[in-house]
């Protein structure tokens, strides 16, 4: 089974990618003669390195930065990037990923070996990543018993067959393996300057990337610039000279900056996105992100024993109106939920669920007949806690779900919440009673959701498990086509409801007129500054 | 004297010695770790991370190596969450620009303070002393995360004259509005010391005295009024100019300056022990340093006072 990708590459960059630098004009409009784009980001990087980065903005630089072996097309979906093709095992394990002639920042050729270097790297427990379980959400054969250290790295399923061919052995076949590609944590590192400068390798002026940019100034807390790479491949079809990443911790301070011209893109604060949507329509945006946001139901042993009735779990969910959640409180587009898996993920069939379809009427009359059944009720009023990190949005969405239940069913809720790590402490350690949360997918398959809720996840922190739904995602792995075990899947957890879903995510931002390119399609909001580009203003 | 400033130096030493072990043990005790995550860290990994780190020995052993880097290597270690960077090298990097901004801030507040005070006393009760007592309550009442917003809506959004942020090496653009953001609430309260020492000053003995011999007006004040005015303004300074030479966090997030102020919050947060470490210990020392430098400079203002 051969996949020529170059083909399908081609006819996007034809469709979505400016036709040279050269160029002054592209689609009728003129180009800005700066091209510089500047955006903002929350807290500083923590590292240069791919392999030890775990941050979304991270990433962003990283994929400006490396180059893996795919990319992701502004639609969201994959075309080639280091490689230029790949072929598939007949028993679906072994991928053979051929290299296109590239070449490293400094002019050494990129080479299977540095794919290699990487990938062991990643997984290897002197090492260290943070990300390393990354290898073994991939599949990579050998990947658990290397992590733990009962294996060298060298038996880690990854082998460069010559220079230009890098080849990946699985434990069992994955059908979206590629799409896990764009991933930067697996991006390959110059193996020779890595080892002859240690962690200074990532300084400004030492780092060397395979990516369409070369980082060229940091300032710890304040800026990262990162400037065009004339080394790179496809050079000639970059037009973005240089980027900035502006550092600023408040979001309203960039909101500022932003309004007084000093940036070309940033979030817009909570609650603000009506108002922005009405004066500046042409730069006021919200489109949909890979993220769902969910409230625990602590299931554990020491979890309250009213959670563990399913009929509990369920009036609590069906009595939050996630309509006024949506339109009221957060008032950026998001969508109400009714289910795990983001709506918009790639192949996803969004299953029919009951409450979904009924009224909020419907809702909590089903709620208060449940909640009666249970044994609760004015005589024996439930008493519940919501814990959620400090955080005003949060803060908010607690206050109506406690009035939702206060009012629908007399529930007392009482609310606490604590810092981030804390917050996070007490999950692992089924430290609450309902806590909020929120997942968001690291590639563009709905499993990024669901194998959350397996028994043997490290993230279901629930304490509900189900050997059928284990069953079904343990099917799902090796399906041509897996969309109908993850529908009943999605069923499975509206009918046990471990949580109670409550809206999934937008991304909602701020971004200049005479800023293109921007891939408002690709759901993972993985963007590249090679596919930007500035227009002149009127 | 000399006696004094050895004997001053040696219950530094145990000072911060303790100063160490209470902050690393208040540090272990915060739930959550540097490694606590979203993407909750599998076991395997979490025990190969903290074996890098030598996050897996016991708590004495823990700080007895850190105590040892730090004293004879001068090391305060790697940072646990940037993961590029050495405490080191992000204190190298972050005190220089806060020790800038907040050094201008400090001279200015004195500078404004002082002299506000001062001429608040000599013209007491008149519209001058108004005047003063109502500038310095009015900045006393704009802390900095009031003032910066508002300075950065009038300068950067409304005039376009600065820019909202950044330091670019502390050129003065990127200057003006942190400072004036740090120095206006201490201003004010070194404008009320001023006065308030001023006034008693002005109505004892000595002062009377030089008057009454015919001393003009200036040579009184500066030459027998300034100096003991000054000494409860200077207990006040010594620990204040420590805390604007550390930064201040709102600045730093305000400004993105990229000075330790915030790094020593987010290092909290983030549970960055050898960050927070590194920072509390450069904070614990600056602070013994002009402690004594302030006792010292008692002993030469007022000859009453001998060590």
């Amino acid at each position: 089974m051969k996949t020529n990708l170059l083909l399908s590459a081609a006819l996007a960059l034809a469709l979505a990618m400016p036709a040279g630098a050269q160029t002054t004009e592209i689609n009728g409009e003129t180009l800005a003669e700066e091209q510089v784009f500047i955006y903002r980001i929350l807290d500083d990087i923590k590292s240069f390195d791919p392999q030890i980065n775990t941050d979304v903005s991270g990433s962003e630089i990283m994929r400006d930065l490396f180059e893996g072996l795919m990319n992701d097309a502004p639609d969201g979906s994959q075309v080639p990037g280091a490689a230029t093709e790949y072929t598939l095992s007949d028993d679906k394990t072994v991928y053979t990923f051929t290299l296109r002639d590239a070449q490293w920042s400094n002019g050494e050729p990129v080479t299977a070996g540095d794919f290699v270097y990487a990938w062991r790297r990643l997984a290897d427990p002197a090492f260290a990543s943070e990300y390393s379980w990354y290898m073994e959400l991939m599949g990579v054969q050998n990947a658990a018993a290397v992590i733990a250290g009962d294996m060298p790295t060298d038996q880690l399923g990854v082998r460069a067959v010559d220079d230009k061919t890098f080849e990946v052995t699985l434990d069992k076949p994955l059908p979206y393996f590629p799409s896990m590609l764009t991933h930067a944590s697996t991006f390959p590192v110059p193996e020779a300057v890595v080892e002859e400068l240690g962690s200074d390798w990532t300084k400004p002026g030492n780092l060397v990337g395979n990516g369409a940019y070369v980082l060229t100034e940091y300032s710890p807390g304040e800026r990262v610039v990162r400037e065009r790479n004339p080394l790179y491949w496809d050079d000639e079809n970059t037009i973005i000279e240089r980027t900035v990443t502006l550092v600023i911790n408040d979001e309203n301070q960039a909101l500022t900056r932003y309004l007084a011209g000093e940036l070309h893109k940033t979030e817009v604060p909570a609650g603000q996105y009506p108002r922005l949507s009405r004066e500046l329509p042409d730069e006021a945006y919200s489109f949909p992100r890979s993220c769902s946001y969910i409230y625990w139901f602590n299931q554990n042993e020491n979890g309250p024993e009213a959670l563990k009735d399913l009929r509990v779990r369920q009036a609590l969910s069906y009595a939050i109106n996630r309509q006024v959640i949506v339109e009221n409180v957060l008032q950026g587009g998001q969508s109400e939920s009714y289910n795990f898996t983001h709506h918009a993920t790639a192949g996803f069939e969004m299953p029919e669920i009951d409450y979904a379809n009924w009224t909020q009427a419907e809702r909590d009359a089903r709620a208060q007949e449940l909640l009666a059944e249970a044994g609760y009720g004015p005589d024996n009023p439930l008493s519940v806690t919501i814990n959620y990190n400090t955080d005003e949005a949060h803060e908010r969405i607690a206050i109506a779900i406690s009035q939702f239940w206060k009012q629908t069913l007399g529930v007392e809720t009482q609310l606490a919440n604590v810092e981030w790590k804390v917050h996070l402490e007490n999950l692992q350690n089924g430290e609450y009673e309902i806590a909020r949360y929120a997942w968001c997918g690291d590639y563009n398959e709905a499993s990024t959701y669901l194998d959350l809720m397996t028994s043997y996840s490290d993230h279901n922190v629930s304490g509900w498990s189900d050997t059928e739904y284990d069953g079904l995602m343990a099917e799902s792995k090796t399906m041509e086509n897996p969309s109908a075990n993850y529908t009943a899947a999605e069923k499975i957890l509206a009918a046990n409801m471990p949580f109670a879903p409550i809206y999934q995510y937008t991304g909602v931002y701020m971004m200049k007129p005479e800023l293109r390119g921007w891939p408002v399609e690709n759901l993972l909001q993985n963007w590249y500054s090679r596919d930007l580009y500035m227009v002149a203003s009127e | 004297m000399l006696n004094y400033i050895i004997k001053r130096l040696a219950i530094a030493v145990p000072t911060l010695l303790v100063l160490i072990i209470i902050s690393f043990l208040l540090m272990h005790a915060a739930p959550g770790g540097p490694f606590t995550s979203e993407r909750a860290v599998p076991p395997e990994v979490l025990a190969n991370l903290e074996a890098k780190y030598g996050l897996n020995e016991p708590l004495y052993k823990q700080i007895a190596t850190y105590v040892y880097n730090v004293v004879f290597h001068f090391d305060f270690g790697p940072s646990f969450v940037y993961k590029d960077r050495t405490v080191n090298e992000i204190i190298a990097q972050g005190f220089p620009i806060t020790l800038k901004y907040g050094a201008i801030a400090f001279v200015l507040a004195v500078l404004i303070g002082v002299t506000l005070g001062v001429f608040a006393a000599i013209y007491h009760n008149s519209w001058l002393d108004y005047l003063a007592v109502g500038v310095s309550i009015g900045a006393q009442v704009l802390p900095n995360f009031v003032m910066a917003p508002i300075l950065v809506l009038i300068f950067t959004l409304w005039l376009g004259w600065l820019p909202g942020g950044g330091w670019q090496g502390g050129q003065w653009q990127f200057l003006v509005m942190p400072v004036i953001a740090l120095a206006t609430s201490y201003m004010a309260s070194i404008a009320r010391i001023t006065r308030s020492s001023m006034l008693e000053v002005l109505n004892s003995n000595h002062i009377r005295t030089a008057t009454a011999k015919g001393l003009p007006t200036h040579t009184v004040i500066l030459r027998h009024a300034l100096k003991p005015a000054m000494l409860p303004v200077i207990s006040y300074l010594g620990p204040t100019f420590v805390s604007m030479i550390t930064g201040s966090v709102v600045i730093d997030m305000y400004f993105s300056t990229g000075g330790i102020g915030l790094w020593f919050v987010n290092s909290a947060l983030n549970r960055d022990y050898s960050v927070m470490m590194g920072i509390t210990i450069l904070i614990g020392v600056l602070t013994i340093s002009f402690n004594l430098l302030v006792d010292l400079l008692y002993a030469w203002i007022d000859p009453r006072i001998r060590y």
